[in-house]
C-alpha cells in the first residue's frame, strides 16, 4: 500500500512539473485513489512539491471533500439546504442512516461507505439530492434512499444508479446525468441560437479597446451578485503592467440556491469559453483557468471534450481562428467543497494549489491576482452575456433590461412553487411577476440573491429584480404558507459558520454568537433586549468582515430582523429581573446527578 | 518616485509616503491605531480587524489599505470603538484567556487592548473550546487555548525566521495554527530564539523558564496603556 500510494504520488506530482501551485490536482488524487490523504500522504506530497508538510495539512484540512481519514469506496453526501429539507432531506437522510446502519459523519465499518451532510449541491429544484461520489441523484424519497444502498451493495458503482437520463446533454455518454435542466423560461441574450466561433472571429476583428469599449457600451455588469462594471474590470486588468495575464472562469456556483451556472455549463459550455477566448483577447491573456466546484465533477469530462474540440477547431490554442500571435487556451480546476472560493481572490488562492482564505485587497486581481499576475476573473454568465453582446453588438444587447442593469438574468427559482427552475428575463422584472411566473403567489416571503441575500416582504414584492433594487446572483427561493423563517434565518447561519475561512475574528467567531442568539430567541428564551443584540452584532459583523462572506453572512437575522420583526416579538419577552431564561438549572446539575447517583431537588421556576 | 499624500485621521492632517498603509502613516504622526495581527517587519495580514477605521465613511483595515490623498479617516468615533469593543470582546469569548493565571498577563496585547477599550467582562457568551497545549519542546511551549489566530507566528517564521514552523489548519471555527511535523512542536526546527516565538501577541506561545522573570506589577501595561508608546513618539521597538 505505502510502496502504491509513494509511486501514485511521484507519478501525479511529475505529471504535474512538480508544480506546488498545483497542489490541488495532486491531493484531489490522491484522495479519490486511495480514499484519504494520510499523514504518510502528506509528507510525500510535500517532499515531491518542495513544500513544507504543514502547507499540505492547511491545504487538506480546508476542503470538504479532501480527508485525513479513511472515507468509505462509496461516500453520500446528502445535501443539507433548506429547499432540500423543506423537500424531505431529512427522511431521506433517515432512511440512508439506517438502511447504511452508521450515523452523519460516519464510515462503515466494512469500509465500503461513508455518510455525509453537504452544503447546497446547486440541484435544489430537484430536491431532496445527494452527491454519491461524482454521481448526482436528484429527487430522492426515502424508499429510494433504501434502495439505492442496497442496490450499491450489489455492485458498488454510483454510475449504474443512473437509469434515465435529464434532458438535454444530461443525456451526453460523457455526462451521463439523471439531472435536469429545467430550463422553464428562455430569453433573447444566455438561451438564444447562437453561431460557434462567430463572436470570437467578430472580436479579432476589432482591436482589444474596441473589444473593451463593446462590453462597456453595453453596460455589462457582473452576474455573480458583485455587479462590478465588466468592461472596467478588463480595462484595469489590461492597463495594468505584467507579460503574463490570466482569465479565471467563477464556476463555483456555491451560493444556496443558485444552479443556473450548472446549466449553462451543461448546454452552452462554447459560449463561456468563447467568452474567456475573447476577454483573454481583450486584456491580453495567453491562459485561462474554469474553476469548477467540486460537486460539479460530473460536467468534468464533458467540458474537457468541449476543449477539446475548441483546439481542434482552431478556436483555441496557438493563433486562434488564425489571428497571428493570439494564443489561448484553457484549463479546468477543479475545487473540493469550499464555498468562499466563489469569493475571487479565495477562488485565485485556490487556482493557486493554497487553502482558500481571501487575499487583502488592494491589490486588486485586476492588478495582482493568479500567481501576482494581472488577472480578471469573470462569472459563467458574464461571460456567456460577452458572447452575445460580441455576436449581435452591444446596442442589441442594451435593449433588454433597464438603463443601470442592461440585458437578461438568469434566475434559479425553487421552493415554494409549482415551476421550479432556471428563468432567463429581462432585468426590472417585479417579484410579483417572477412569482406568477413560478407558480409561487402564495408566497409569504422570497429570499433573494441567496444566503447572503435578503429576506424579501410581501409589501415588497413590487420591487424590480436589478442591480440597483433587488439585486442577485441569480437565487430565489420562495416560502410558501407555514414556513418558519427565523428557522430558515438560523439554517443560513449555520452553513455560513460551515463556510468560513475563519482567518478574520468577526465572521469566525461573529456568526457563532449571532446563531447561539438566534437559537436561543427560537427556543423561546430570548428577552427584548436580544434584537438590539442581533442588530448590533450583524452590524460590526458586516463592517469589519475580510471578504464578502463576512460582509453579508449576517443578511438573513438582519433583513427578517427588519422586514419580519414580528415573528421575533412573538418569541421574546421580560423576564424577571435577575432571572437568565436560558440558563437551565436541570441540564447544569445532570452531571453531578450522574457522579452521585441521585435526582437532585430544585423548585421549578 | 511619486508624491507624498496628505489626509486626515479625526480632523489632523498626516503626511503618508507613497504605498504608505493608513496605519503607518498614522503611527509616524504619533497616531495609535489599535491592531493585533499588524507587527512591524510582517507583512500586513488584515485578519483581527481591531485597527478597522472609517474612510470615508467606509470601514476599512487600516493595516492593509493604502493612504491616499485627501482621505478622511476616522479612528476614534463612537462606531469604531464600538467595533473594536465587539472585536475583542469575541476573541475573549472565543478562547479560553484566563489573565489571572496567564503568565502573558500585563504584556499581552489583548489584555491591553481590553484595559485601553476599557471591557472589564464581554457581553458575548463564552464559548469553552477545547483546545490543545503542546508542550513537547525543551524550551518553547505552545497553548491554543490562548491563541487569537493572528498569524504573526506563521508569517514571522515563514519570512523571517526562514523555517515555515507554523501553519493554519482546518476552516472557521476550527480554524488553528499548526506545526510542521505530524503532531508535535519538538518534531519541527523551532528554536526559542526564533522571531515567531518573539512576536506571540498573547500567552500561546511562551518561552520557558523565564516567565516570571518580570514580576507581575513591573509589566509595560501594568502601568501604561497599549499604544502610549506610539502617543508619545517611542519607537514599538524600543519597548521590546
Amino acid at each position: 500500500m505505502s510502496d502504491a500510494l509513494e509511486s501514485f504520488v511521484r507519478k501525479t506530482c511529475a505529471e504535474l512539473g512538480h508544480d506546488r501551485t498545483r497542489m490541488m490536482d495532486v491531493v484531489r488524487a490522491v484522495q479519490t485513489q486511495f480514499g484519504c490523504v494520510s499523514n504518510a500522504a502528506m509528507n510525500l506530497i510535500a517532499r515531491e512539491l518542495k513544500t513544507h508538510r504543514v502547507e499540505v495539512e492547511s491545504v487538506v484540512s480546508f476542503y470538504a471533500f479532501f480527508s485525513q481519514r479513511q472515507k468509505g469506496k462509496v461516500i453520500i453526501r446528502v445535501c443539507d439546504d433548506v429547499i432540500d429539507r423543506m423537500a424531505g432531506a431529512e427522511l431521506v437522510a433517515k432512511a440512508f442512516s439506517e438502511e447504511l446502519g452508521i450515523g452523519f459523519g460516519q464510515t462503515s465499518a466494512d469500509g465500503k461507505f461513508s455518510l455525509e451532510w453537504t452544503p447546497c449541491i446547486g440541484m435544489c429544484d430537484q430536491a431532496p439530492a445527494a452527491l454519491i461520489n461524482d454521481v448526482v441523484v436528484t429527487e430522492l424519497t426515502g424508499d429510494r434512499a433504501r434502495e439505492i444502498v442496497r442496490e450499491l451493495r450489489n455492485h458498488m458503482d454510483p454510475r449504474k444508479l443512473v437509469r434515465r437520463h435529464g434532458d438535454g446533454n444530461n443525456g451526453h455518454e460523457l455526462v451521463n446525468a439523471m439531472v435536469n435542466n429545467n430550463i422553464r423560461k428562455r430569453g433573447p441574450v444566455i438561451f438564444s441560437p447562437t453561431n460557434r466561433g462567430e463572436a470570437i472571429r467578430k472580436a479579432l476583428a476589432m482591436s482589444p479597446a474596441e473589444v473593451i469599449r463593446a462590453v462597456k457600451t453595453a453596460r455589462l455588469r457582473g452576474r455573480g451578485g458583485a455587479g462590478f462594471p465588466c468592461g472596467m474590470k478588463w480595462e484595469f486588468t489590461r492597463a495594468a503592467p505584467g507579460d503574463r495575464k490570466f482569465v479565471l472562469c467563477n464556476a463555483d456556483e456555491g451560493e444556496p440556491g443558485t444552479f443556473k451556472d450548472r446549466v449553462i455549463l451543461t448546454e452552452l459550455p462554447d459560449r463561456v469559453f468563447a467568452g474567456m477566448t475573447i476577454a483573454g483577447y481583450a486584456i491580453g491573456a495567453q491562459t485561462g483557468i474554469l474553476y469548477l466546484r467540486g460537486e460539479y465533477a460530473y460536467l468534468r469530462a464533458f467540458l474537457e471534450d468541449t476543449l477539446a474540440k475548441r483546439r481542434a477547431d482552431g478556436l483555441l490554442g496557438k493563433n486562434v481562428c488564425g489571428k497571428p500571435g493570439f494564443d489561448f487556451d484553457i484549463r479546468i480546476q477543479m475545487g473540493a467543497g469550499a464555498y468562499v472560493c466563489g469569493e475571487e481572490t479565495a477562488l485565485i488562492s485556490s487556482c493557486e494549489g493554497q487553502r482558500g482564505d481571501p487575499k487583502n485587497r488592494p491589490p486588486f486581481p485586476a492588478q495582482k491576482g493568479y500567481l501576482g499576475c494581472p488577472t480578471v476573473v469573470n462569472n459563467v454568465e458574464t461571460l456567456c452575456c460577452v458572447t452575445k453582446i460580441l455576436e449581435e453588438g452591444p446596442a442589441t444587447f442594451c435593449e433588454y433590461g433597464t438603463q443601470g442593469s442592461s440585458g437578461t438574468k438568469l434566475l434559479s427559482i425553487s421552493g415554494d412553487c409549482t415551476r421550479p427552475g432556471v428563468y432567463e428575463v429581462p432585468f426590472g422584472l417585479t417579484v410579483t411577476e417572477m412569482l406568477k411566473m413560478a407558480g409561487g403567489e402564495d408566497a409569504i416571503a422570497v429570499q433573494m440573491g441567496g444566503a447572503s441575500g435578503q429576506m424579501v416582504p410581501p409589501k415588497d414584492f413590487g420591487r424590480k429584480i436589478c442591480y440597483d433594487d433587488l439585486a442577485t446572483g441569480g437565487s430565489v427561493m420562495i416560502f410558501g404558507p407555514g414556513r418558519d423563517l427565523l428557522k430558515v434565518a438560523s439554517r443560513f447561519l449555520e452553513f455560513f459558520i460551515e463556510e468560513s475561512c475563519g482567518t478574520c475574528t468577526p465572521c469566525r467567531a461573529g456568526n457563532v454568537l449571532l446563531k447561539e442568539r438566534l437559537d436561543r430567541i427560537i427556543a423561546g428564551k430570548g428577552e427584548p433586549t436580544d434584537l438590539p443584540y442581533l442588530e448590533e452584532l450583524g452590524e460590526t459583523i458586516k463592517a469589519t468582515s475580510r471578504c464578502g462572506l463576512g460582509q453579508t453572512s449576517p443578511n438573513p437575522v438582519l433583513t427578517t430582523l427588519k422586514n419580519f420583526r414580528p415573528l421575533y416579538e412573538a418569541l421574546v419577552k421580560e423576564r424577571p429581573v435577575g432571572l437568565r431564561p436560558e440558563f437551565d438549572l436541570q441540564a447544569a446539575v445532570s452531571a453531578a446527578e450522574a457522579i452521585v447517583g441521585r435526582k437532585s431537588v430544585h423548585v421549578e421556576t | 518616485m511619486s508624491q507624498e499624500v496628505t489626509f486626515t485621521i479625526d480632523g489632523i492632517e498626516v503626511k503618508a509616503a507613497p504605498g504608505q498603509t493608513i496605519l503607518e502613516a498614522a503611527e509616524k504622526a504619533k497616531i495609535y491605531i489599535p491592531r493585533l495581527c499588524h507587527q512591524r517587519d510582517l507583512a500586513p495580514f488584515g485578519s483581527c480587524r481591531i485597527c478597522t477605521v472609517l474612510v470615508n465613511g467606509r470601514p476599512q483595515a487600516a493595516c492593509t489599505q493604502p493612504a491616499a490623498a485627501g482621505m478622511v479617516v476616522e479612528n476614534d468615533c463612537e462606531k469604531v470603538r464600538r467595533y473594536r469593543k465587539n472585536l475583542i470582546e469575541m476573541l475573549f469569548v472565543e478562547g479560553n484567556h484566563f489573565c489571572m493565571f496567564c503568565e502573558k498577563s500585563g504584556k499581552c496585547e489583548l489584555q491591553a487592548l481590553a484595559y485601553r477599550y476599557g471591557i472589564t467582562a464581554p457581553k458575548y457568551p463564552y464559548m469553552w473550546p477545547k483546545r490543545d497545549v503542546d508542550a513537547s519542546h525543551k524550551d518553547v511551549f505552545i497553548d491554543r487555548n490562548r491563541c487569537v489566530l493572528c498569524g504573526r507566528c506563521v508569517r514571522a517564521s515563514r519570512d523571517l525566521d526562514g523555517k515555515n514552523v507554523f501553519q493554519f489548519v482546518e476552516r472557521g471555527e476550527r480554524r488553528r495554527v499548526a506545526v510542521n511535523a505530524e503532531a508535535r512542536l519538538s518534531d519541527t526546527d523551532a528554536s526559542v530564539t526564533d522571531k515567531a516565538v518573539e512576536m506571540c501577541p498573547v500567552g500561546a506561545i511562551l518561552k520557558k523558564r523565564v516567565g516570571y522573570n518580570v514580576p507581575v506589577g513591573q509589566r509595560p501595561y501594568d502601568h501604561k496603556p497599549i499604544g502610549s508608546e506610539i502617543e508619545n513618539g517611542q519607537s514599538a521597538e524600543s519597548k521590546r
